[in-house]
């Protein structure tokens, strides 16, 4: 028996382990949501299949697994099939680089599939990859409003990729690494990241709520305006993978908000005064953090309208893009002058903070970015009759 | 089979534990990605055995608000707005920008402070672009 075979087993249980962990994830995730929104609304939700509706996801994935697959006549045939299955692949693969504790804690196996020193451009580069499933799909659908909802979302979802990319790169130069486990354990030292760069949270948050298309950002399957988007012509299992990707992404983007910003799979240490060793207990805390995270995104759907697409795309390149370029120079000028100088990490902290209210403080002047259309000015003809119609 | 080549020929003898070690993470990476498709390729498998076959003619015509589709299909050529394609190859730009950035962000503390004129000269040439940009009104939906 050659020596690889072990580990590479161990590595398929832990994949499988993790697919089916997200897929049991997302079920219940819908059910949760459904709930939530409805209490949020003060109303019941699902309460009837089981108890607490605890069986309503179970009634889903059997319903979609046994209704018609129908693919319209105009459909290219292959690309339709393999479009949410490249979605379905991309986003169940980039959960498993995440670190779900220190090395050798789960049984004796390291809790995490794979760990590679890019780890943080592996991520982002799978979750990019989600835009060809999304575009491929709705074009293979071969129909307008698909069509249409493909490019809204791909524009989307690479303008908020540019945002996402750049707010990382002030902890990366604090940091040094672009593999998880470094990251954790950098915070594990110096404190959590949000402490030093609460202004590159703030923007990673909105890119990546527009990166996985959840409201105020979903206008790829705005209902009331196009439809369901690129999901129109999509029936069955297939809709549900489409689904499933777009929740896993979810989990994915709450797992990394919680390893780049808020400690990963470690708690609070001041919390071990209370009970020691609270701080270490493995996979608790990333769960606790991600489910936070997820709260948050339907918290949100429940309370924030849609923005337009023209508002959209401006709040992308003019207001996240820029100032997420600023955050990173402000890091390297405190990395090179400040810090040498005798400022630590404590005054990259304040200025952070002051950047964000300096932000929140001049909302008023800078919403004319995005929300209103800086028309060109067009002298004013009256030609029309003042009063009549 | 070409994966499989690569893996065998990289985990050939001749090469150091560390070496060894981050080949099997990417080997890792591999598994976890063929488990994850397989998941997908299995369920729309199963569905399309399971699932009842009857379909019509008026079941899959292309969904347009009740009327008969008009043009449509793939590869008729349809228009679209060319902003589409602007944004796009910004895109391409600020990404790459955002590759440059990547390897100076991760090195940025052995060298300071002379990468952060480096930086800051990078960072000014492409502001002179995305002014032009600005200017030329791209961003604007209207």
């Amino acid at each position: 028996m050659p020596d690889w075979l072990i580990p590479a087993l161990i590595t398929l249980l832990k994949a499988v382990l993790v697919a089916l962990a997200l897929l049991t994830a997302f079920a219940y995730m819908t059910l949760v949501e459904r709930r939530l929104l409805a209490r949020m609304q003060i109303r019941w939700g699902p309460n009837r299949v089981g108890p607490m509706g605890l069986l309503q996801p179970l009634a889903d994935a059997i319903k979609s697994i046994f209704k018609e697959d129908l693919q319209v006549t105009m459909a290219d045939k292959l690309v339709y099939t393999l479009a949410p299955i490249l979605a379905i692949g991309t986003a169940l693969t980039a959960f498993g680089g995440i670190p779900a504790g220190p090395a050798g804690s789960l049984f004796g196996a390291d809790p995490w599939v794979y760990n590679l020193d890019a780890g943080l451009l592996a991520l982002l580069a799978l979750t990019s990859m989600g835009v060809y499933g999304i575009f491929l799909g709705g074009w293979a659908s071969g129909s307008k409003y698909p069509m249409l909802g493909a490019l809204r979302s791909s524009a989307q979802m690479i303008s908020y990729e540019l945002g996402m990319g750049l707010s990382v790169l002030g902890t990366l130069m604090l940091i040094g690494s672009t593999n998880f486990r470094v990251i954790v354990e950098w915070q594990a030292l110096q404190g959590w990241t949000i402490l030093f760069q609460v202004f590159a949270f703030a923007l990673f948050l909105v890119s990546s709520f527009a990166e996985v298309n959840r409201t105020p950002f979903d206008l790829p399957e705005a209902e009331q305006e196009i439809v369901a988007g690129y999901l129109t012509e999509y029936s069955a299992i297939k809709w549900a993978l489409f689904q499933m990707a777009e929740y896993v992404n979810m989990m994915t983007a709450s797992a990394l908000m919680a390893t780049l910003f808020f400690g990963g799979y470690r708690g609070p240490v001041f919390l071990d005064g209370l009970i020691p060793g609270i701080s270490g207990w493995p996979i608790i805390w990333l769960v606790v953090k991600i489910g936070f995270f997820l709260f948050l995104f339907i918290w949100v759907r429940a309370t924030l309208p849609r923005l337009r697409y023209d508002q959209l795309m401006r709040f992308g390149w003019k207001l996240v893009l820029p100032l997420a370029l600023g955050n990173t120079m402000l890091v390297a000028f405190h990395l090179a002058f400040l810090r040498p100088s005798g400022l630590g990490l404590w005054f990259l902290g304040l200025l952070s903070l002051a950047a964000l209210l300096v932000l929140f403080v001049m909302g008023d002047r800078v919403r004319s970015l995005w929300s209103a259309p800086a028309a060109p000015k067009v002298p004013a003809k009256a030609t029309r009759p003042v009063g009549g119609d | 089979m070409l994966l499989v080549l690569f893996f065998t020929s990289c985990l050939g003898s001749g090469k150091t534990g560390a070496q060894r070690s981050i080949v099997i993470e990417y080997l890792n990476f591999v598994i976890m990605l063929l488990v994850a498709v397989g998941i997908g390729v299995l369920a729309v498998i199963v569905s399309a055995i399971l699932g009842p076959k009857k379909a019509t003619r008026a079941k899959l015509m292309a969904y347009e608000s009740g009327n008969d589709p008009e043009g449509g299909g793939v590869g008729t050529g349809q228009r679209f707005p060319v902003h589409f394609y602007l944004v796009a190859m910004l895109f391409i730009v600020f990404d790459i920008e955002t590759a440059f950035f990547y390897p100076l962000a991760v090195a940025y503390q052995k060298l300071i402070p002379f990468a952060f004129f480096e930086a800051l000269t990078f960072v000014l040439l492409l502001l002179v672009g995305y002014v032009y940009v600005l200017k030329k009104r791209v961003l604007e939906w209207a």
